[in-house]
């Protein structure tokens, strides 16, 4: 067990793995000699090679449809995107090729392909650098996807995403990577995809999110609770695909009142989802409307340090958006 | 959550007499808003409706008081936050404090109630599940709103074992609640089918028409012979009439005299007119406004008529207010047509259709009830041909107008066939003698038998 930083946890993963199988390897735009333009795979060239870590041209269709092939004859390929908002040229070949290739060949064939990701703003990265695209692979049948918010989590699903037979969407956000630390098992273990995670338990109130906003709701429901009294109960979903439908039924169940917070916008986005499944689960047991605090539904994340802070959510915001839920 | 104002309301002093009133139905609900002067709930007295006005504009808090309850003047029966002193500051909250514990204690000074009376399906589930009658609990969400850990506090605190019991206890306590309810009363009073002309084969027909059982509540109990007798609670309403006869009667030394009148002219005057009234007035003229008038008019010239026992003295009252009865299924109530000889036949005519009206549909209040100083009973309407009335307490007299019957009459020694009617009186002996009344009725008789085709009912 050792304190480390969200992204040396997403290192140590893709290491482990590829020590323990060889047929596990890194492609991506400078992720070989620069090590990554986060430092993400900062060692891993020097450690298996170039071969096993391999920087790619700037064509992020290529980078997935290279992944996707390995996959299909029995390689276990972690593609890595720069950033996910240069993820879009690579949606045909992962949404019409990996998503589809077990369903279209009647199970005989497999594409057990990740694709690592960054999403999200915070960063003064403005539109190209800031985008969290879940919304664009959600409810894309045949995918995964996980947006893992802590150190533990960041390394234990990347393995689980690894060992997946099927393609998985592994959205890390760059503003946890050094912001974000905590204790993480050096030996093996993986987080199951598919299960959410209670980070918090409390009676009032319910939050429901993922990745980096739940660092926001955690502060935030320590001050309620110091300064109100109010109890929060938080859910990370750490799984967008398949929604943990049991763990959302029961910690809405915990207090009958609802905020889902996530940093894409809100129409459409993850909280549409499951808020869906609350309504049609769930009537009984609502004491308040269901409430989304989210990214605003505007084309992109402004360049301008204080349209992006406008644009952000952050402590404040959300620590609102709880106080009111708690009140109503 | 701030110190918001209730404001207590109490059971008025509805009249002199009275000490205490019942609950008959709350016409607010929790949350509700209230305006001054809006009434917030009925109540029954003893012989009447009344509604209870608001003190204050506001928002219904709790019910102190439950429908059915009796309840001395001057108790609490509800609580209304009133407005103005609402407005809770809701950015300024004092130090954390556990929502768990305190929240009940909180709502009491909860000024916001719009969202008292909306329940979130949470707070519906729990409730039914538990049995929760949620009026009961305290609300401590926004507006006052009861939350799901409102009713979790509420029913770990017991709140919902006190309230099943209450709620075993209840449906004997719900007959009680108001004699009236849903009652459509027939009017006797106002039903003029005295004078039917009678067909060949049936025999004769009362005026009165039971349009549906009187809703007296009654429990059915065996006997050991295995025979059913029924028991029926005594209504307030009952109570009261049962009380003001036995005193009545044991108070006053009555004495009875009837005469017997010729309104052959009077039901050609009403025919006459009555489909040209109905259509221009919008009611009906009655046989009952004629004799009231006739009734009047005697009296203004026999005022010791209008007058009250008072042990060493005899108080002859100034106004003339005659106590009209009025039948309903299960009970009489005797509203009053105030300074009855202020009026025409036409006003009579509107002030009986009006005071039935409001007693077929219990809205008579207290006032509707009062100053009563002779009572007239139009006996007729349920077919009686001869009465013997008990006096309306504490009056000297009372007159009932018996139905109108074709007989043969001789007149200037020929038979003739006549509407005839009887009329009776009841009198207080202590005030009146014989002479005085005989000369009373006769004054009636000539009023009524005064009337002709030119009268004027204006």
């Amino acid at each position: 067990m050792a304190e480390m930083e969200y992204i040396d946890a997403i290192r140590l993963a893709m290491k482990e793995e590829m020590e323990k199988d060889e047929n596990v390897f890194v492609l991506g735009e400078d992720v070989g000699v620069k090590g990554g333009v986060f430092t993400t795979t900062k060692g891993l060239q020097d450690q298996f090679g170039e071969e096993r870590v391999i920087d790619t041209p700037l064509a992020e269709s290529a980078i997935a449809g290279v992944a996707i092939g390995a996959a299909m004859v029995g390689m276990k390929p972690i593609a890595e995107m720069q950033y996910s908002d240069f993820m879009l040229p690579a949606t045909n070949q992962i949404i019409s090729e990996a998503a589809k290739i077990r369903y279209r060949s009647n199970n005989d064939w497999s594409c057990p392909v990740v694709v690592r990701a960054p999403i999200g703003g915070g960063i003064f990265g403005g539109l190209y650098h800031s985008q969290c695209p879940e919304s664009i692979f959600f409810g894309t049948p045949g995918l995964k996807i996980v947006a893992p918010f802590t150190a533990y989590d960041a390394k234990g699903l990347l393995k689980a995403a690894i060992n997946d037979p099927d393609p998985v969407l592994f959205f890390e956000n760059k503003k946890c990577y050094r912001m974000i630390k905590g204790d993480v098992p050096l030996d093996d273990y993986t987080v199951p995809i598919g299960k959410a995670n209670v980070l918090r338990e409390g009676t009032d109130i319910t939050v429901i999110g993922y990745s980096m906003p739940l660092h926001f709701c955690l502060q935030a429901a320590e001050e309620l609770e110091k300064e109100e009294g109010i109890s929060a109960h938080i859910l990370d979903l750490r799984s967008l695909q398949p929604l943990d439908r049991d763990a959302i039924i029961e910690a809405v169940r915990k207090t009958g009142k609802v905020l889902i917070v996530h940093e894409d916008n809100k129409t459409g986005g993850v909280g549409a989802e499951v808020s869906a499944i609350i309504s049609e689960e769930c009537l009984f047991d609502l004491d308040a409307p269901i409430k989304r605090l989210c990214g605003p539904d505007v084309p992109a994340m402004p360049i301008s340090p204080p349209m992006e802070k406008f644009f952000m959510l952050s402590k404040d915001k959300v620590k609102q958006a709880m106080h009111e839920l708690a009140d109503y | 959550m701030s110190n918001q104002k209730f404001a207590d309301m109490v059971m008025p002093q509805l009249a002199e007499s009275l000490v205490s009133a019942t609950i008959a139905k709350w016409l607010k609900q929790p949350g509700d808003k209230v305006e001054q002067y809006e009434p917030i709930c009925e109540v029954i007295t003893d012989k009447v409706n009344a509604e209870i006005p608001s003190t204050v504009d506001g928002i219904m808090g709790e019910w102190v008081a439950e429908e059915g309850q009796t309840v001395a003047v001057g108790e609490v029966i509800c609580r209304i936050a009133a407005a103005g002193a609402a407005g809770a500051p809701a950015e300024e909250r004092p130090q954390a404090e556990p929502r768990t514990t305190s929240a009940p204690v909180q709502a009491e000074a909860s000024g916001d109630q719009s969202m008292r009376g909306r329940y979130s399906p949470a707070v519906q589930s729990l409730a039914a599940e538990h049995g929760v009658n949620l009026s009961a609990v305290q609300g401590t969400g926004m507006g006052g709103r009861i939350t799901r850990k409102d009713v979790l506090a509420y029913i770990e605190n017991g709140g919902a074992a006190a309230e099943t019991g209450r709620a075993a206890e209840a449906p004997a306590k719900k007959e009680v609640h108001s004699p009236f309810a849903g009652l459509p009363h027939a009017n006797p009073a106002v039903r003029p089918e005295q004078y039917i002309p009678v067909p060949p084969a049936s025999s004769r027909q009362s005026g009165l028409h039971m349009t549906e059982s009187p809703r007296i509540p009654a429990v059915e109990i065996e006997d050991q012979n295995g025979r059913a007798e029924t028991m029926i609670d005594v209504t307030p309403i009952r109570n009261a009439i049962a009380t003001n006869m036995r005193q009545s009667v044991s108070e006053i030394p009555h004495a009875w005299t009837m005469i017997e009148v010729d309104v052959t002219n009077l039901v050609l005057l009403r025919n006459k007119l009555k489909d040209e009234f109905k259509r221009r007035e919008g009611y009906n003229l009655t046989y009952l406004a004629f004799l009231l008038k006739a009734v009047v008019n005697a009296i203004k010239e026999y005022p010791i008529m209008n007058s009250v026992w008072a042990v060493n003295k005899i108080i002859v009252k100034r106004d003339i207010n005659i106590s009209l009865a009025v039948g309903t299924e299960d009970s009489v109530m005797t509203p009053v047509i105030q300074r009855a000889d202020q009026k025409n036949i036409a006003g009579l005519a509107r002030e009986i259709e009006e005071l039935a009206t409001k007693t077929r549909q219990g809205k008579l209040k207290l006032e509707d009830m009062q100053g009563g100083t002779f009572t007239v009973n139009n006996t007729g309407s349920f077919g009686s041909i001869l009465s013997y009335p008990i006096i309306n307490y504490p009056q000297a007299a009372i007159l009932t107008f018996e139905s109108i019957v074709k007989r043969p009459v001789v007149i200037n020694d020929m038979i003739a066939v006549r509407s005839m009617a009887n009329i009776c009186l009841s009198l207080d002996h202590r005030i009146l003698d014989g002479v005085i009344c005989g000369r009373f009725l006769q004054r009636v008789k000539e009023n009524v038998e005064g009337y002709t085709l030119d009268t004027k009912v204006y």
